[in-house]
Formats: C-alpha cells, structure tokens, sequence
C-alpha cells in the first residue's frame, strides 16, 4: 500500500512516546533515561528526513545532520557528567539526588 | 485728648508690657518688669474709668474703631477694632480696675517667688487678652479673646509647672475649656451659615427677620436660632464653669492666688455672662436656648453650693461660691433680666476679687496654709484682712433691707431673684419659679459657707498654735520651710497687699447703692442705650420691681437663717461641725467628692475613649488593617510559596514529568485552536 | 509493495526495539536493543532516499555514541537488580501521560497532512540521477549553512573539552613526566650519601 508521510510521523510520534515513557518510568536507572533521550532526539530526526523527502526539500535533512551532532556532543558530556556522578555517590540512583529541592 | 486714641492706647497697653517683659523680663530685672506691666495697667484703667464715666454721666454714643483687618475670605469679614457701647465700658472697668489691682497686690505676694517677670508678662497677656475679647465687634475677634484668656489661664495655673498638681489642673482645664470652645465654634458656624456674617453691627438687625425658622427634621421644625444660641452657650459652660463642664474651676486653684482673683473670679469666668448678654438680640430669638441657659444657670448655682459646704481648702470654697453665683447670673440671663446679669457680674468681680486677695493675705500669713481647719483665732493677728473679709461676705452673702439698702451683693443678688420671680409671673419663662426657688435656697448656702469660711479662719481656737508646738516637737530637723525657727507667727501682709484689698473693700460697700440706678433701676434704658437688646414682650426687669413683698423679704431671710446656723454650728458650739464631718455618711461623702463628677468623667469619657482606642488600636490596626495588610498578605505569600515550592522536589524525574506535562496541555491547546 | 512490506517491518523492528530500551533489566541489553532500534531507522532513512543521512547515523550514532554507552555501562559497577524497584508504582500513570501524547501528536500530524502545512506533499521523491543524496546535502551544506556547520564543529569542540574537564582525575601517585624539572636536574643535589648501620636495613622514612 502507499507509504505516507503520515506512515513515517507515526512512527516518529510513537518512538517519541518510547522515549518520554522511558524518562519517568525509570527513576533510579541514569543510563536508561539517557538512553531514552536518544530515542527522543532519533525520532525527531526521522520526523526531519521525512518532511525533508515529501516536501522536496533538503533542508530538512541538513537539520537532522545538525540534531545528530548535538545529540552525539550531549550523549558525551551526559556519560561525563554520569562518571562524575556515580564517583562521587557510588551509585546511579536518581532517587536520592534531591539536593537541588527549593 | 481724642477718645478714640486713649481707647486704642488703653487696649493695647497691656500687650506692650507682655511682650516687653515677657521676652526680656530676665534681664531687664524685677522691679523694672514689675514697674513696666503694673504702670501700663494702672494706665488702661485710668482710660477705662474715663470711657466709664463719659458713658454714664457723659451722654457718650457708642461708636467703633477699626483698626486693620484681620480675615477676609468672601463673606467671612473680621475686623479688628475696638468697640465701645455700654456693655464693653463695664467691662473694661470690672478688667482694669480687678488687674491693676492684682498687679500691685503681686508685688507682695509673689516677693518671694524667683520667676515674677514671668508671672506678671503673664497676667498681663491675659489682660489684653481679656480687653480683646470685650472689645470685639464680631466673633472672631471674640473667639481669638475667647481662646487668648484660655491661654492665658493655662499658663498661670501651672505657673509652678514644677508641681505636678499644678501642671495637670492647667491641662484640665484647657481640655474642658476646649469642650466648651468646640460648642461655641460650631455656634458660630451656625450664625455663620444662617446670616452670611459674622460681624455683630450687620448681624444683629437681621436676626428679627429669620426668627422662627429652621428646618424640618423627624417631622418637627427645629428652631435654627435656638440650635445657635444652645452651642454658643455651651462654650460658655465651659469658660464659666458651670455644670458638667465645671471640673476644672475648682483644680484652677492650684495657681497662685492673685491668678485666682483675677481670672477665676472677676473677668475670664465672666466672658460666658457677657458673651451671653452681648448676644441679648439672638437670645431674645431663641426661648429654647434661653429656657436651657436658665436651667443650667440654676441648677449650677444650687449644685456648687452644696458641694462648697464640705470643702476644705479656703480656696476652694471661695471658688465654688464663684461658680454659685455665676449659675445666677446666667439664669438671670436665661429669664431675660440681662440687665440684672451685668449688674451681679460688676458687684461680683469687686467682692469675689476682695475675698479671694483676702483668703490670700490670710494664705500668706499663715506661710502658705491652706486648710481651714489648720487655721482658727486670726483676727486679732490679721485685722485689716479680717475687716475687708467681712466687708466681702456681707457683701456676698447680700446683706440689706429692702427698701432701705445694703451692701452691693443685696442690690445685684435680690435684682436677680426678683426677675425670676417676675419672668414666671409674666409669664416670660416658665422656668422662672425654679429658678426662684433655687436662688433663694442658694443664697441661704451661700450664706452658710461665706460665714462658715470667716468663722474657721479667724475665730474659734487657733489650730496652728498646738499643732505647729506639737510639729515643732517632733521634728527640728525637718524643718526647713520656714525662714525662722521659731513658732508660727502669722502676720498682717503689707501695705503693698493691703492697699488693693482697701480699693476693693470700698468698690464692695459702695457699686452697689451707686450703680444701681444705673444698671437696674430708673436710668437702665438710658444706661444700656442698645447694648443689650430687650424685646418689645420682655418686661421682666420692669416687673422685677413691682414683686409681691414676700418675695422681696425672702432672700433676706434665707440669708439669715444660713448665717445663724453657720454661727450656731462654728462659734457657738464650737467643734460640733467638726465632729459631724469626722463621722463621715453618705451625704458628706457625696459633698465633699463634688457630688463624684471628676470620678464619672474619668469612667465614662477617660476610660471609655481609652476603651474605643483600644479597640481601633487592637481589633481595627492590628487585626484588620496590619493582618489584611502587609502581616496578611506576608502570611498568604508564604502560603502560597510554600505550596508553589513543592514542584521544586529536587528530583529530575519529576522535572521531567512536570514539563511533559506541560508539553501535552500546549499540544491539546494547539489541537483545539487550530480546530483539528 | 515491496516498499510496503520494508517499511513496515523496519518501523515495527524500531519501535519494538525502543520498548525494549526502556523495559530491558540488563542494561546492556538496553544498550543492544538501542543500537538495533537505531540500525532500523537507518533503514527507514534509506527508504526516504536520506541514504547518506542514513550512513551517518550508523556511524555516529550506532559505532560511537552507542558503543560510548556500552563502555560506561560495563564500566560503572552497578547493582541493576536494586535499580528496579519502584518500577510498578509509576507505571500506570506514565502509561497514561504517554497515551495521551501519542494521541495528541499522531492527530497533529494528520491535521498538518491533510490541511497544514505539508499539504502539498508528494510521494518520496526519487533520487535523480544527476545529483545524488551527497551531492544534494554538500551543495547546500558549505554555502547557505557554513556558519551553521563551523558551529556544530565549535560544539563538538566544547563537548570534547567538556568530557575532558568533567571526568580527568589527578591521581596522587601516578608517575608523570615533568619536563622543566628533569632539564633542571643538578649533579650536586642529585644524590645524597646517607651513612646506614650495617644490618640495619632502610625504611621509606630514611629515604626522604
């Protein structure tokens, strides 16, 4: 059958949703809730290089390179600040980490 | 010499030596500031007499000196000026004559006192103050005098403003005065607000026409003029103490004695009586306001009567038979014998100054004693100031044989009564057989007491002898307010002293057979040439001569019955009154606390407006202005930041949540606005 | 009909792939199944004709940020049985939220389909023969957007310093080469003739 765009949104709406899902159903878990960030920041890629394929335009396509090298540079600086972390408390637990409470 | 400069001259003279010695008194020196005040006084009474007599004997036409303006807003003109007619040449006499009286005396009895420049830049403020007041030709002028003896009074009843005593009677008696002088603004106001002036010589011809008028209020017509004449009496319940705004008059005697003389007895009390008789022509308007005067005037004289049965302290009495006879004048006034008033207020000032600068050459000889009952058997040390003291009470006590004569107070006093009897006769004032009826009960207290007063100071056993032995005994050591150390010797007061209580001794025996023709008898109109202001249905003082006998005698009588039993009970049987106070009873208790008005004041007024500031204070700030206010809005602020802080739990996870949720409202708000 | 079947195969693959992220005990295994779900997408890319884009992301995405993940998993010690727990509570209110997001923006797209936006959009387009996908980026890459590109470049800088910065410990006791100072060595201070007792021996004390 004929592949929409609407086909692809979907799939990025839904991998979006993973990802959102993942971010507070995994309190103690950092690395999972980094993870879940990815998902978020794949599925707006996808959102991009679709609209970027329908609408005959590249420009889409330029941002999602643009997303991908942000993503790439905040997965870096989240695992260092993840080791940091984890240094100085022993444990990944976010539970506990309520220092910042007003 | 032009009258109209010597009368200018005469009213200021006071004020020049105020404001000389008052502001270099120090260094000019004593006898120099005395000098200064006392001769400028003597010289406003020689202008006085002057005036006096041209007025009387001289056929003198009242006329006015304007002198500069004072206010001028639209229709609110004052002028200040200076106003002769019959009423204000009394005055000035009763002022001068009692002033420079009292400044001489000054000189003696104040030798002993370090601040006399002071003293006399004071009595002479208060003069002028006075002259101000009798001189005016509206009611500003009236009110700045009115305020000005206030003033003045103020300043010398706390003389000694180191004495406690002395500082508080000057505050209560400003406070009270202030009572009555809120009274007598809105009266004015009143005036004000129905004529469109305040000027007495445009006034006066325009109050015949809005007699009657007023407004219509619960369905009855309340009389406009009689809701003036009523608020300007009240300011002079206030300056003359009468009652409910009395409380201060017997305090005021805390100053020395010669303020007493001057100002409590012959000339600031007296303001309200000639304030009252000046406004004849709206009282003569306003039978309700008159009806009130009347009443009060009465009840006022026999009230303070009674209570200066059972005082103490000579001042005190002195002050209280003041008070008595200043509720006659007013109820005089009250049943239309104006007249009358004038005439009481003139023999009153020559005897109640003589017995008050009597009591106090009796105070200074007895090194400032006050108490009666400390005192007894001074009349063969202290003869001239026993003479003139008996002169005094014959005179108020109002000795005389009608027909025949008497001393002053017979011929003013028996006038009063005659005219209450007459006013109820005629039908003029309904009140005037209670007013009858309390003056000549009145007169036999005042006779009870004036006598009661001259027996216990200056016969019976000398008290001081064995008391001053027994203090002497006991402790040599704590003796130091005496410059001598030997036993108490009371002594005549100098001539200085004596000379004023001579002067006033024979204004005493003689204003009365001398000016009554004059005030009350065949020349009055003559005399009183528009001054005062009868109306053509008032024949009261007419008809006050023509009175059944009995009701002549009666006053006579009354006054008999008084001295003999204060004779009985004091020389007689000597001690009894003593005894019979010593026991105490309800009846004397009631008398002696003044019939517990300063106790209700304090109840109702000092404690109940503490009571209402306390609640606005309490309940009105705190509660609701500072907790509706900055504490309640601080406490909602906290409330609310408390509440508000809770999103900030510290855990990411919630952060993230918080902000999907808010990612999913923004979409649903998308959704709906772009009508998907 | 063939580009039916991939498409559909590849989305479910990826999106059973991210569930499997998120639900995976081991995190390794969370770590797997990312790279998997990422793989699929790149197949997605390449349905689009996005084939370049498509190869960048298996090597950024899949052969760094994906295996950077897989070393500091393995690396930190963590106890994934504890990491577990409270797991239950939060689940059907997460559940919910998710639904109805998923909701929200599958209608948006729909609305922005068929009447917003992209409402002219036509089929894929196909890949000409004269310019490729490569071509295509590089055209516009390097003239309209060079400032663009010369700032993604300084953020990857600044990551990299960033990374260095968050995590360099200075260990005490690590021997490290100090230049200055061994070109600054002095004959005369360089040894120190210490007198020991015979048979007595030598303690670190001594020494220093």
């Amino acid at each position: 059958m004929e592949i929409t765009l609407q086909h692809y949104l979907t799939v990025g709406a839904m991998l979006f949703t993973i990802g959102v899902f993942g971010i507070f159903v995994n309190r103690k878990n950092v690395i999972i809730i980094l993870m879940s960030i990815e998902l978020i920041l794949l599925a707006v890629n996808i959102n991009f290089v679709a609209f970027s394929a329908y609408l005959n335009d590249v420009q889409g396509q330029i941002m999602a390179m643009f997303v991908l090298t942000v993503a790439a540079a905040e997965a870096a600086i989240g695992l260092a600040i993840l080791v940091t972390f984890f240094r100085n408390r022993g444990d990944i637990a976010v539970d506990d980490a309520s220092v910042m409470k007003g | 010499m032009d009258l109209v400069l010597l009368v200018t001259l005469g009213v200021f003279a006071p004020l020049l030596g105020a404001v000389i010695v008052g502001l270099s008194g120090r260094r000019l020196g004593n006898l120099v500031s005395q000098s200064i005040t006392t001769g400028l006084l003597f010289f406003s009474c020689v202008v006085s007499w002057i005036v006096f007599s041209q007025w009387t004997w001289g056929g003198l036409e009242a006329f006015t000196v304007e002198l500069f303006p004072f206010i001028n807003v639209g229709d609110f003109q004052s002028v200040w000026s200076i106003r002769i007619d019959a009423l204000s040449a009394v005055m000035l006499v009763v002022v001068t004559s009692v002033s420079s009286l009292v400044h001489l005396y000054s000189w003696g009895y104040m030798a002993e006192d370090p601040d006399k420049p002071r003293f006399f830049a004071y009595l002479s403020l208060f003069t002028f103050a006075m002259l101000a007041l009798v001189t005016a030709a509206d009611f500003m002028q009236l009110f700045f005098g009115w305020e000005g003896v206030g003033l003045a009074s103020y300043l010398l009843i706390g003389f000694w403003y180191k004495k406690s005593t002395a500082s508080a009677a000057a505050i209560k008696a400003f406070v009270v005065n202030r009572v009555g002088d809120f009274g007598f603004a809105l009266g004015i106001l009143t005036v004000f607000w129905m004529f469109g002036t305040i000027q007495f010589a445009e006034l006066f011809p325009m109050i015949a026409i809005k007699a009657g008028t007023g407004w219509e209020f619960l369905g009855h017509t309340w009389s406009a003029l009689d809701l003036a004449g009523a608020l300007l009496f009240v300011g002079a319940m206030g300056k003359s103490a009468q009652f409910f705004l009395h409380t201060w008059l017997p305090d005021a005697m805390e100053g020395p004695t010669p303020v007493s003389a001057l100002i409590h007895a012959a000339t600031m009390v007296t303001a309200g009586v000639y304030m009252v008789c000046l406004l004849s022509p709206l009282y003569e308007y306003a039978p309700v306001a008159s009806a009130i005067i009347a009443l009060v005037g009465a009840v006022t004289a026999l009230f303070a009567a009674t209570v200066g049965l059972a005082q103490n302290d000579i001042k005190r009495v002195i002050a209280y038979s003041t008070c008595s006879q200043l509720g006659y004048m007013f109820f005089a006034a009250g049943v239309g014998a104006y007249q009358a008033a004038m005439f009481h207020l003139f023999t009153h000032a020559f005897f109640k100054a003589l017995l008050f600068l009597g009591a106090g050459s009796v105070i200074h000889g007895m090194h400032h004693e006050q108490d009666m009952r400390k005192m007894g058997g001074l009349w063969k040390l202290l003869p001239v100031t026993y003479a003139v003291m008996t002169i005094g009470t014959i005179a108020i006590t109002g000795l005389g044989i009608p027909g025949v004569g008497g001393l002053a107070g017979f011929y003013s006093k028996d006038s009063i009564i005659e005219s209450a009897y007459a006013s109820f006769t005629n039908g003029h004032s309904a009140l005037g057989l209670f007013a009858f009826f309390v003056g000549i009960l009145a007169a036999g207290l005042t006779a009870y007491y004036s006598w009661r007063l001259v027996f216990m100071t200056f016969h019976n056993k000398p008290v001081w002898k064995d008391a001053h032995h027994d203090d002497h005994a006991h402790d040599d050591q704590a003796h130091d307010d005496h410059a001598h150390h030997g036993p108490l010797k009371p002594h005549e007061s100098p001539w200085v002293m004596l000379v004023p209580l001579l002067l006033l001794a024979v204004g005493a025996i003689a204003a009365g057979f001398v000016f009554a023709p004059w005030f009350i008898g065949d020349h009055e109109h003559h005399f009183w040439r528009g001054a005062i202001f009868v109306a053509e249905a008032n024949h009261v003082l007419h008809d006050s001569h023509y009175v059944p006998t009995w009701v002549k005698w009666s006053p006579l009588i009354l006054t008999l019955i008084g001295t003999f039993a204060a004779l009985w009970l004091y020389v007689m049987k000597e001690g009894m009154a003593r005894r019979m106070a010593g026991r105490g009873g309800v009846v004397h208790a009631f008398l002696t606390n003044k019939w517990y008005f300063d106790e209700t004041y304090d109840v109702v007024f000092v404690k109940g407006t503490r009571a209402v500031g306390d609640l606005f204070w309490k309940v009105g700030d705190v509660k609701i202005i500072d907790g509706g206010g900055p504490n309640g809005v601080a406490w909602l602020s906290r409330k609310f930041a408390g509440g508000l802080a809770r999103f900030q739990s510290g855990y990411v996870y919630f952060y993230a949540f918080v902000m999907l949720l808010g990612l999913a409202g923004f979409l649903a708000f998308a959704i709906y606005t772009w009508g998907a | 009909m063939l580009q039916g079947i991939a498409f559909y195969l590849l989305a479910s693959v990826a999106v059973l792939g991210a569930l499997m992220v998120v639900t995976a005990k081991n995190p390794v295994h969370s770590v797997l199944w990312l790279i998997l779900a990422f793989f699929s997408s790149a197949g997605l890319f390449v349905l689009l004709g996005a084939e370049f884009l498509a190869m960048l992301l298996v090597v950024v995405y899949v052969g760094a940020v994906a295996v950077l993940f897989l070393f500091v998993v393995m690396m930190l010690d963590v106890d994934f049985v504890k990491l577990r727990g409270g797991y239950a509570r939060y689940l059907p209110l997460a559940m919910i939220v998710a639904g109805i997001l998923l909701a929200e923006m599958i209608i948006i797209s729909l609305a922005v389909v068929s009447g917003g936006a992209a409402a002219n959009a036509v089929g894929p387009v196909a890949a000409t023969p004269d310019m490729t996908n490569v071509e295509a980026i590089g055209r516009v890459l390097y003239t309209d957007y060079v400032y663009i590109f010369q700032a993604s470049g300084i953020v990857l800088l600044i990551a990299m310093i960033g990374a260095i910065v968050l995590t360099l410990r200075h260990k005490p006791n690590i021997k490290r080469q100090d230049v200055s100072r061994q070109v600054g060595r002095d004959a005369k201070k360089a040894m120190e003739v210490k007198s020991v007792a015979t048979g007595a021996g030598v303690t670190p004390e001594d020494l220093v």
